[in-house]
């Protein structure tokens, strides 16, 4: 089904337009219903209780008191867990509700129903647990060499993924070397976890959350309560932002067993601190690297020690892990390589997916490594990246050959090419200095320096996942117009994929009346909204069930026409001829007809790695975007101030250029974020900042204006030659406003976020 | 307690209301009105931003029995019927709704803005939206929306 020749690529509306979104309406009107406005008759709040301590045996809970509360319905602990106490994306390591131990602060310990929240987090103030408060574990490195004890079984290496390419003892004229460290992020999506779990007559329970993936979410839960796949249904409820952080479970089996066990509709909301506690975070990590080069610039060797802290349960750590050795080497050709990553297990909060998914951990060592290596070649940071970028064709560290476009010097030298910000001058415009109308500095103390920074990161799912989606569209003649259906399980987290889905079906089915279907597990699954892989994927499968429907609704009009099915295509409402033009309204060929049809849609396989080697053709695509970054630092009090952050993406072809636009913006922001101030921030494992007055994202004031660029290199094997768009814009963005700090201040900076101490030394 | 409140123009009611609620829980769970949202109930965020006797306010940082007898107008109360304002219009338009979650409060500032100062400077609009947090736009559709806004008003 790769029939492209009569797709209608002008059709109004189709891909390639911006048409706004279907749900932009009712979401500026506040009409629009997340998971955190639903509402059930007779519904009760549900509440957890969460461990205070990173590392403790559990002695005892006493419930008699919570359970005593007027207003509470149920208390529910680990013992009241009809199935399997363990969930997880990757390995099932991860109780629902906590056993005989507490592996992080946060950590779900017991659950409770009431008739009001306040009621609910009353009860849970009132469960006694007795804890034997034990040391926490807390070092990645030491994991690794085996020391501590263990938190799980086969100890406390989640996965190590080597990577050996080309000669491993070759020598250099030139040698950088670096020890760098990446804080831990959080991806402070707005809507908080949420979502009513109502039960049902069969005995099963419907769930309305918001997630990224309804089926895997369905899968974990059926294990944990015991119950057959279609006794558990669940429906996406709106989602106010994703970024990974829904990728794991949060109240999706607690919600559920609260309505089983009362017999009630039961609603969960974390509040914003409960939300630091309750999903993962990118993994903080540390990285140790050795660049070397010949006088040139143009390198030899690359050899990486790199350590992902995965906290208290493996989540995605495997999958993080393999991404930041295969991409460990960021976007250049280079011969030989040795990398060693290891994703280990502590007692710091869970990490897993955040946009980027170990490609930003590893994107800011590579990326600083190459200013070193200019400084030390005497080259231009730009020229440095130049002589060393790949392309298509290029070998990566796995062995694999990158078989499309691959345009790392073109974004980098249109990036050079763009404007620079006019430099300060006269009396300047308080606004526009750091430390804004604080009034902190006229101007005076303040430096400027510009960065770049290029990254890569692999599209969909990689390592040999049986990555799908399913689709469904239905095209019928409704109130005497032609209109499409289209039904998926696919999330739309924020990012437009509704209106994507939209368009593509107004390009291959000319019709403009369009209905998108809830996105629920009737149908089957559409993947995670994750790893930039919707467009990709939940549009290729789309796309490919548009095309049944077309090449079915062509025989029938052929048939009713007596035309040959050959010369016939539909576009704009008509079927048309090739050779005798407009035949007939689409309408009348439909007449009662309608064309129905699903499709299960993959990408071309790939293949896992070797584990000694970590050989292979591990992922199907890969994404690239560049930043350059204007950085004013006042090196009196620290303060900075992002004057400029452009960019150049490669996206293969732009679906929807105004959505594209929006993710470069978006994801650049959260890039400017962890450069210079996004942190969670533990000690001894216990989180300090658990708020957004303490963890801050970057507000109106933070960001500046963008100048983007966009390419559209088509992919011949992606659907439509596109390429996701969602994570490049993340990766790139953090590096190169460091390197304009460092550029400005002369400081080495080995870490982010950047804070205002690292640039005073005070 | 009993809370008398005028929201949207309507008097409005709500029973057996406990002390501690908020009245961004009472728009939100006893009044049916869940556009103004509960992203981090700090005051941090401004996606709770309701306008409270026409000055805009952190609903999450009002007490319920503050808001007795004043009239409260939330990002429902906008639109004109089936038309929309043109600051709502203006956020479809432009690009500068994603998630849509930080969408009702930044509407709301950006209506106070804009009633306030009919052709803002980017500098202006960047202030007057300081206390609203978007995570998904990097909040440079959303500046377009306002601009557009400003020049259909």
């Amino acid at each position: 089904m790769t029939t492209t020749e009569s797709t209608d690529v002008t059709a109004a509306q189709g891909i390639g337009t911006s048409p706004v979104r279907p749900d932009g309406t009712m979401k500026v009107r506040g009409e629009f219903a997340y998971s955190s406005d639903l509402w059930h008759e007779d519904m009760l709040w549900g509440a957890t209780l969460r461990s205070p301590h990173p590392y403790a045996h559990i002695t005892g809970i006493d419930i008699s008191a919570a359970l005593a509360l007027p207003g509470v319905y149920a208390v529910l602990t680990h013992t009241d867990v009809p199935g399997v106490n363990r969930y997880g994306l990757e390995h099932p390591d991860q109780p629902v509700l906590a056993e005989d131990v507490v592996r992080y602060q946060g950590e779900p310990v017991a659950i409770v129903a009431a008739d009001h929240p306040e009621t609910a987090r009353r009860a849970v103030a009132k469960i006694d647990v007795g804890y034997e408060v034990l040391e926490p574990v807390t070092d990645s490195e030491a994991a690794v060499a085996g020391e501590g004890p263990e938190l799980h079984p086969g100890g406390n290496v989640v996965r190590h993924v080597p990577i050996r390419f080309g000669e491993q003892d070759v020598t250099a004229d030139v040698v950088v070397t670096g020890r760098y460290e990446v804080g831990m992020q959080d991806q402070a999506f707005l809507g908080p976890e949420s979502g009513l779990a109502v039960p049902a007559e069969d005995g099963g329970v419907d769930l309305f959350v918001a997630t990224q993936w309804l089926h895997v979410d369905q899968q974990q839960i059926v294990a944990a309560l015991g119950l057959p796949k279609d006794k558990v249904r669940l429906t996406l409820g709106g989602v106010g932002g994703a970024f990974g952080g829904r990728e794991d479970l949060s109240i999706q089996v607690h919600a559920c067993l609260l309505a089983l066990h009362t017999g009630k509709p039961v609603k969960m909301v974390y509040n914003r601190e409960e939300s630091f506690y309750g999903h993962v975070h990118r993994h903080p990590a540390t990285l140790y690297y050795e660049h070397g080069a010949d006088r040139d610039g143009r390198l030899v060797y690359v050899r990486a020690r790199m350590y992902l802290d995965g906290g208290a349960y493996a989540s995605t750590t495997g999958a993080v892990s393999g991404n930041a050795a295969t991409l460990g080497v960021g976007p250049y050709s280079v011969p030989n390589v040795t990398i060693d990553c290891w994703g280990t297990y502590s007692n710091n909060p869970p990490c897993g997916a955040m946009r980027g998914f170990g490609a930003v951990q590893a994107a800011f060592a590579y990326e600083s490594q190459m200013d070193r290596l200019a400084r030390a070649c005497g080259l231009d940071p730009v020229e440095v990246r130049l002589r060393n970028a790949m392309s298509e064709g290029t070998r990566l560290p796995t062995g694999q050959v990158v078989d499309s476009a691959a345009p790392v010097d073109e974004l980098l030298t249109r990036l050079r090419a763009m404007p620079l910000p006019a430099d300060r001058s006269g009396e300047p415009d308080l606004r526009h200095l750091p430390g804004g109308v604080s009034n902190t500095t006229h101007g005076e103390g303040v430096v400027r320096g510009v960065g770049y920074a290029v990254g890569i990161k692999n599209i969909c799912f990689s390592e040999g996942f049986d990555d799908y989606s399913t689709a469904r569209v239905r095209l019928e003649a409704l109130g005497g117009e032609p209109a499409a259906t289209v039904q998926t399980a696919a999330c739309e987290v924020g990012q437009g994929l509704v209106t994507i889905l939209q368009q593509i079906i107004r390009t291959e089915l000319g019709v403009e009346q369009v209905t998108t279907l809830p996105m629920d597990t009737s149908i089957g699954s559409a993947g995670s909204s994750s790893a930039s892989r919707q467009s990709y994927m939940t549009g290729g499968a789309v796309r490919a069930a548009a095309l049944e429907v077309r090449a079915a609704l062509v025989e029938h009009a052929a048939r009713i026409l007596g035309h040959d099915r050959g010369d016939l295509s539909v576009g704009g409402g008509k079927v048309v001829s090739r050779t005798d033009g407009v035949l007939a309204d689409l309408v009348d060929v439909l007449g009662d007809a309608a064309f129905d049809r699903t499709v299960e849609w993959r990408h071309r396989p790939t293949e896992s790695l070797d584990p000694e080697t970590g050989q292979g053709n591990a992922h199907v695509q890969y994404g690239f975007a560049a930043h350059r970054a204007v950085v004013d630092v006042d090196t009196e009090l620290g303060l900075l101030k992002v004057v400029a952050l452009d960019c150049v993406q490669d996206v293969g072809k732009a679906l929807n250029p105004q959505a594209v636009l929006g993710q470069i913006q978006g994801g650049s922001a959260q890039g400017l974020g962890l450069a210079v101030m996004e942190e969670i921030q533990t000690e001894g494992g216990v989180i300090r900042n658990p708020s957004f007055t303490d963890y801050l994202i970057p507000t109106v004031l933070d960001m500046p204006p963008m100048r983007i660029e966009v390419l559209e290199l088509a992919d011949p094997h992606a659907p439509y030659g596109l390429r996701g768009v969602g994570e490049p814009p993340t990766i790139s963005s953090t590096p190169a406003i460091v390197a304009a700090i460092r550029a400005a201040t002369g400081l080495a900076l080995d870490r982010v976020p950047v804070r205002p101490e690292h640039l005073t030394g005070t | 307690m009993r809370l008398n409140v005028t929201v949207n123009g309507e008097r409005r009611q709500a029973d057996d209301v406990w002390e501690g609620e908020s009245l961004l829980y009472v728009l939100r769970e006893r009044l049916g009105l869940p556009g103004s949202k509960n992203a981090c109930e700090q005051g941090e965020c401004g996606s709770c931003t309701v306008y409270l006797d026409d000055v805009p306010a952190c609903s999450c940082l009002v007490a319920a029995g503050q808001a007795e007898g004043r009239e409260v107008r939330t990002v429902e109360g906008l639109a004109e019927g089936e038309a929309l304002d043109p600051v709502q219009q203006s956020f479809v338009d432009a690009g500068a709704v994603q998630c849509g979650f930080c969408t009702p409060g930044l509407v709301v500032a950006a209506h106070d803005l804009l009633d306030r100062v009919p052709d803002p400077s980017d500098e202006e609009i960047r202030e007057a939206l300081a206390g609203n947090l978007c995570r998904c736009t990097g909040y440079e559709k959303i500046l377009d929306a306002v601009r557009t806004a400003a020049g259909a008003r």
